[in-house]
């Protein structure tokens, strides 16, 4: 019996811990509107969550430095898991979140999306391009908002692309069976596709236990014949499929969409390998106009690297949510229901210049609309294919 | 009724009773501070998910503790019971408004269904054993885990939609769907509870502990502990193992539907490989066939990543790092035996009465 008092005690101990803290006495004025994201911080898909994260951060310093509205930001780890996405969002919850970033992936958005709805937080994904993001099949989420096109946008503009540039005739697909992001864009890759008239001879998938060895599709597309191989998945399984293209001698052309972006600042890949491969992004670093360059050289000082798409939807992410908060007047003890409600209106009605596009607008969904633009990898550089 | 708790509550079985009394003390404890202090949003999102790992640790120490074969494929049942449990709620939600009644059919159904898939499976699976068991019950965790990958479902006025690998479910107005391959079910209704996970803990418990002190958990574990022994006194033994295993299904089908009814969204890929091998890993540190071990054991591994965020960037790093060394402590025989010691001397200290003290 004694083993059990001496249990229940250390149970209890630990159960003390749990106990939320409850501010007995008057709260300290806020000063800073509180921003919150989750993303994959660690894991196969961290570039990203860490791009996401330099470039709020750093539009979030350069904010700050204005002395105007004064901005906190919070990013949580969610390793781009949904229900990890759920732990991650109470985490921001606790710590009183205003505005949100959302998620940097889609499969995490997807799950606590309606969360975002029901607790009405307004939140932007920088990168999230699933529509389950921003709306089910039974209902549009109210408060939420992407800053990246979406992924039937993504699979039309590559077809349309492919087509109008005669990048290719005969396409093979490789795409992950078990990812959100990859089949979103590939049924309406396909579904495109065959509207205009663009031949589709081989379509390959692998899922997560399969992602390292692709000689079967790569064979199986070889062997149709294909002269291009559009790959609609993470960059990760993008970079093996390169290496063993290349081991086997295959070379069509590599067609990615957004995902593919972070292959050239991938650890331990040879960057020679990704010489000619074709990409839809919103973001070419090598523009010159001034926002980009602006946003190019300030990343580089502060993370030694130049900016990728990611990094740019996040700066954008976080000056929309500025210019929002600005033009709605938002002050720092307000909750987040009302600040939810000033920035849906703004967000319906207000037009954004950014890095990843001009004269973006947002529909009342959520969507964005913004045109994709493609381009090339020359000399380990993205150089806008047009 | 007296007799009842008597059967429950007795002296012979007193690590049984410690069970119940820890779980149902950490409910209590839990709904009063949930309604005085008030708890963290975050702990309050880990309650439901703890209890359907505890659930599925102790399906899988019946299992692997109790009746002795390495099962990797403990995943699998959770996901075809929360799959199942995620249809048959979204099926009942226009026509069921009860919340709560609505969940416990889902489990009930979802474990059900787990429950025939584990009998189908044990057919095979129970004529082999050890390791090859163990490869077995993996390939089937990915067998269930493709196939879900590649169902599409929907529903809509005019009735069910099923198509399979590709999707060519089209619904009329007013239809959802329910599953849609590998992006599983998205817009789930979240109906599962706390309380819910409570009584499925103490479910599970009543379950495990009845049959482990039954006659037939003393076959069960004299084929454990010698097969030629016991098919000598006329034992059947896969039969024995069979039922073990079926009951294990059920029970982690069970929780699994309420896993899946905890979340708006759950992907198949959630059940993998890796999931299988948690559920191990808190069945090992918890003890081969200790019940209170393992829910300790789930609950700190479940909740410890959760703890450390404050790390950032290192958090899984030196969440690995806390795994090996609570391994290796619990682990230590030395170690252990001073532990003991100075459990004797404090007890002698303090209990002048000396050797009364039980357990």
């Amino acid at each position: 019996m004694k083993k059990f008092i001496t249990l229940l005690l250390v149970s209890l101990l630990a159960l003390s811990t749990l106990a939320g803290c409850n501010n007995g006495g008057k709260k300290d004025e806020p000063k800073t509107i509180k921003i919150g994201a989750s993303g994959p911080l660690t894991g196969g898909a961290a570039i990203y969550g860490q791009a996401v994260k330099n470039g709020a951060m750093l539009a979030i310093a350069e904010i700050n430095a204005k002395n105007g509205l004064q901005l906190d930001f919070k990013m949580e780890d969610d390793e781009a898991d949904s229900t990890k996405a759920d732990t991650a969002y109470d985490v921001l919850l606790d710590w009183g979140m205003q505005v949100s970033l959302f998620t940097v992936t889609s499969g995490a958005g997807t799950g606590v999306a309606p969360r975002y709805d029901e607790d009405h937080i307004f939140a932007l994904t920088p990168s999230g391009s699933a529509t389950t993001l921003v709306y089910s099949d039974t209902k549009v989420y109210e408060t939420t908002f992407q800053m990246c096109f979406s992924d039937p946008n993504q699979g039309v503009g590559a077809a349309d692309y492919i087509k109008d540039h005669n990048l290719g005739t005969k396409v093979a697909i490789i795409y992950k069976s078990d990812c959100v992001y990859s089949t979103g864009i590939m049924q309406k890759f396909v579904a495109r596709a065959d509207e205009i008239g663009l031949e589709i001879v081989f379509q390959g998938a692998f899922d997560d236990s399969s992602a390292t060895d692709f000689t079967t599709q790569l064979q199986g597309a070889k062997a149709a014949g294909a002269d291009l191989l559009f790959l609609p998945i993470y960059y990760e399984p993008a970079s093996s499929i390169l290496k063993q293209a290349s081991d086997m001698g295959y070379a069509p052309i590599f067609f990615g969409v957004d995902g593919m972006d972070g292959i050239l600042t991938m650890k331990g890949f040879d960057t020679s390998l990704a010489e000619g491969v074709y990409l839809l992004t919103p973001f070419a670093a090598d523009a010159t106009d001034d926002l980009t360059v602006h946003f190019v050289t300030e990343y580089q000082k502060a993370y030694g690297e130049i900016p990728n798409q990611f990094a740019a939807d996040a700066y954008d992410a976080v000056y929309a949510l500025y210019k929002a908060l600005v033009a709605g007047n938002v002050t720092y003890d307000m909750n987040a229901k009302t600040i939810a409600d000033i920035m849906i209106a703004q967000f319906t009605t207000m037009t954004f210049d950014g890095v990843t596009g001009t004269n973006v607008t947002w529909s009342a969904n959520g969507e964005v609309s913004k045109a994709p633009k493609a381009v090339v990898i020359t000399n380990g550089v993205y150089v806008n294919a047009e | 009724m007296k007799k009842m708790c008597e059967k429950i509550f007795d002296k012979k079985h007193i690590s049984r009773t410690i069970s119940y009394l820890v779980v149902i003390a950490g409910f209590i404890i839990i709904q009063l501070m949930m309604n005085t202090v008030g708890i963290k949003s975050l702990f309050r999102s880990l309650l439901v998910p703890t209890c359907c790992y505890i659930v599925a640790a102790l399906s899988l120490n019946l299992v692997v503790g109790v009746s002795g074969e390495l099962s990797l494929g403990h995943s699998g049942f959770m996901s075809v019971g929360a799959f199942v449990g995620i249809i048959i709620s979204g099926l009942l939600e226009p026509y069921l408004a009860i919340n709560w009644l609505r969940l416990l059919i889902a489990m009930f159904v979802g474990g059900l269904v787990a429950g025939i898939v584990g009998l189908f499976i044990s057919v095979p699976v129970l004529k082999l054993q050890g390791d090859y068991l163990a490869i077995v019950t993996l390939a089937f965790c990915q067998i269930i885990k493709s196939l879900l990958n590649n169902i599409y479902l929907g529903v809509a006025n005019n009735g069910l939609h099923f198509s399979f690998i590709q999707n060519k479910v089209v619904l009329s107005n007013g239809g959802r769907m329910l599953l849609s391959g590998p992006m599983g079910a998205t817009a789930t209704t979240r109906i599962a509870t706390f309380t819910a996970g409570f009584l499925l803990i103490l479910f599970s418990l009543l379950i495990i502990y009845n049959l482990t002190y039954s006659r037939f958990g003393r076959t069960i574990m004299a084929a454990r502990d010698n097969r030629i022994a016991a098919e000598s006194v006329g034992i059947h033994i896969r039969n024995t193992k069979m039922l073990a295993f079926v009951i294990s299904a059920i029970l982690a089908g069970m929780s699994g539907a309420l896993f899946g009814l905890n979340y708006s969204t759950l992907q198949p890929a959630k059940f993998d490989f890796n999931l299988s091998i948690l559920i191990l890993v808190y069945v090992v540190l918890g003890g081969l066939g200790n019940m209170t071990g393992t829910i300790f054991a789930t609950i700190i591994l479940y909740v410890l990543p959760e703890l450390l965020r404050g790390l950032q960037d290192y958090r899984i790093l030196i969440y690995s790092i806390i795994l090996i060394l609570i391994m290796l402590v619990t682990n230590n025989q030395n170690l252990k035996e001073k532990v003991e010691t100075l459990i004797m001397k404090i007890k002698t200290r303090f209990l002048k009465k000396g050797s009364a003290a039980n357990d």
